[in-house]
């Protein structure tokens, strides 16, 4: 999401404001997204140019109040139908570390994939003692699913390395064995 | 800092002999208090169940103690070894383990009852545990006529009924989905935050995280553990997580 169609898909709710634009931003986004009020200023002027939303003039405290154009309110419901695209991967700090650690001779790779389980689980425990402290509030729904968001990829990181671990095992016992398959120049095992 | 309710000291457990000899659990420590969830994860076949079972009186470790609140298991006759599990120890099975044939309040009930206790104090008791997890209302409908979170809160209820400070827990969450799950994990937590102590066995990260503390078993040896920081609320303070 951009602050964009985050300003856009709360003008399609009704006028509003700058200060009051900023405001439920960051109650919708569960606090996790900090906006200026330049920035809310910048984007409306743009959106404004554009045609999506456009200017109501002023109330007595000289708030300048927007509304959103019929032009707008398409950009919302497409937004809304369309679903998330999958960017180019992230570069992941952990992935690459451990696909180093196992070309480095001698390191102790069991170790180091049982302290960052340790780590996550850790973090993910705060997380939990987070949202269990949250949960009864309907208030704070916003700021539980981004939390539960963290909590999905949390379990997903220690998935992983267990994954990672087992796989490390099963390497270094073919190493062992030394009956480790052939590979093919695609990098495919072949039976021997 | 409180006793533990349950204390495992230098436990081992081998089954088998010879060249067939399996060391399920390796010269193991580990302290329950009160007031404290320990999660228990690791890989298939790494002494979890066999610690639970340990723990539970269910078995016996080939050397090494186990004790629950302050008494050890090992020198016990059958007949108090029984009693002990069922005054100071609760169960909660992944399958619910509940008698079909017994109402809800019956099936809660039946530990005390077992106990000698008579049944109108034992459905006393039983229907306050049930109130504690908000099903006094299912008291008497039958295992089979509820939902399966409603059973898994039942097998709760009967795994705490009369005060019993050890709840031991083997994939309680197995069977359920995950929102109905979260509630039974919940329910647990409040109950340790009301005085007991509990072991969670489990196998998903998500609901060990449920835990005070998560130690982590490879081989019957206990490799790892993390622990919830003192004051998780900080990072409300900080909402910059993303």
């Amino acid at each position: 999401m951009s602050i964009r169609q985050g300003l856009l898909a709360m003008l399609d709710n009704g006028p509003r404001y700058g200060a009051q634009l900023r405001a439920e931003f960051e109650t919708r986004t569960g606090a996790t997204w900090p906006l200026n009020v330049g920035q809310v200023y910048t984007t409306l002027a743009r959106l404004e140019r554009d045609g999506l939303v456009e200017a109501e003039g002023q109330d007595g405290a000289g708030h300048i109040s927007y509304r959103i154009t019929d032009a707008g309110s398409r950009e919302v419901a497409l937004w809304f139908a369309s679903p998330v695209e999958r960017e180019a991967p992230a570069r992941d700090e952990l992935a690459i570390k451990l696909a180093f650690a196992v070309t480095v001779p001698g390191l102790d790779v069991r170790t180091l994939i049982g302290r960052q389980r340790t780590a996550t689980l850790g973090a993910l425990q705060d997380y939990t003692a987070l949202k269990d402290s949250l949960y009864d509030d309907p208030d704070e729904l916003p700021w539980l699913l981004v939390l539960e968001s963290l909590i999905f990829g949390a379990e997903a990181e220690v998935r992983w390395l267990d994954h990672v671990e087992a796989r490390v095992a099963r390497a270094a016992e073919q190493r062992a064995d030394g009956d480790a398959p052939a590979r093919t120049f695609s990098g495919q095992q072949v039976s021997r | 800092m409180s006793d533990p309710v349950l204390s495992l000291r230098t436990v081992s457990r081998v089954h088998g002999t010879g060249a067939g000899e399996v060391v399920a659990l390796h010269a193991l420590d580990l302290d329950v208090r009160a007031g404290e969830l320990v999660a228990v994860m690791g890989p298939s076949g790494s002494g979890k169940s066999t610690l639970l079972h340990l723990a539970g009186g269910l078995d016996q470790p080939t050397s090494g103690e186990v004790l629950v609140e302050g008494r050890s298991l090992g020198g016990m006759s059958k007949n108090a070894l029984a009693a002990v599990r069922r005054r100071a120890i609760g169960y909660v099975f992944q399958d619910f383990n509940l008698v079909p044939a017994l109402t809800v309040a019956e099936n809660v009930a039946l530990p005390l009852e077992l106990d000698g206790m008579r049944a109108k104090a034992a459905r006393a008791k039983a229907l306050v545990a049930l109130g504690e997890l908000e099903i006094a209302d299912l008291a008497d409908r039958f295992p089979d006529d509820v939902s399966g979170g409603q059973r898994q809160r039942v097998a709760i209820a009967r795994a705490v009924v009369g005060d019993r400070r050890l709840v031991l827990a083997d994939e309680p969450t197995g069977a359920l989905d995950s929102t109905t799950g979260e509630q039974v994990l919940r329910l647990l937590r409040r109950r340790v935050e009301a005085g007991a102590a509990a072991v969670l066995v489990t196998h998903e990260a998500r609901h060990a995280a449920w835990a005070n503390r998560v130690v982590f078993l490879r081989d019957g040896r206990l490799v790892d553990e993390s622990r919830r920081s003192l004051d998780p609320s900080s990072l409300l303070a900080n909402r910059s997580l993303t």
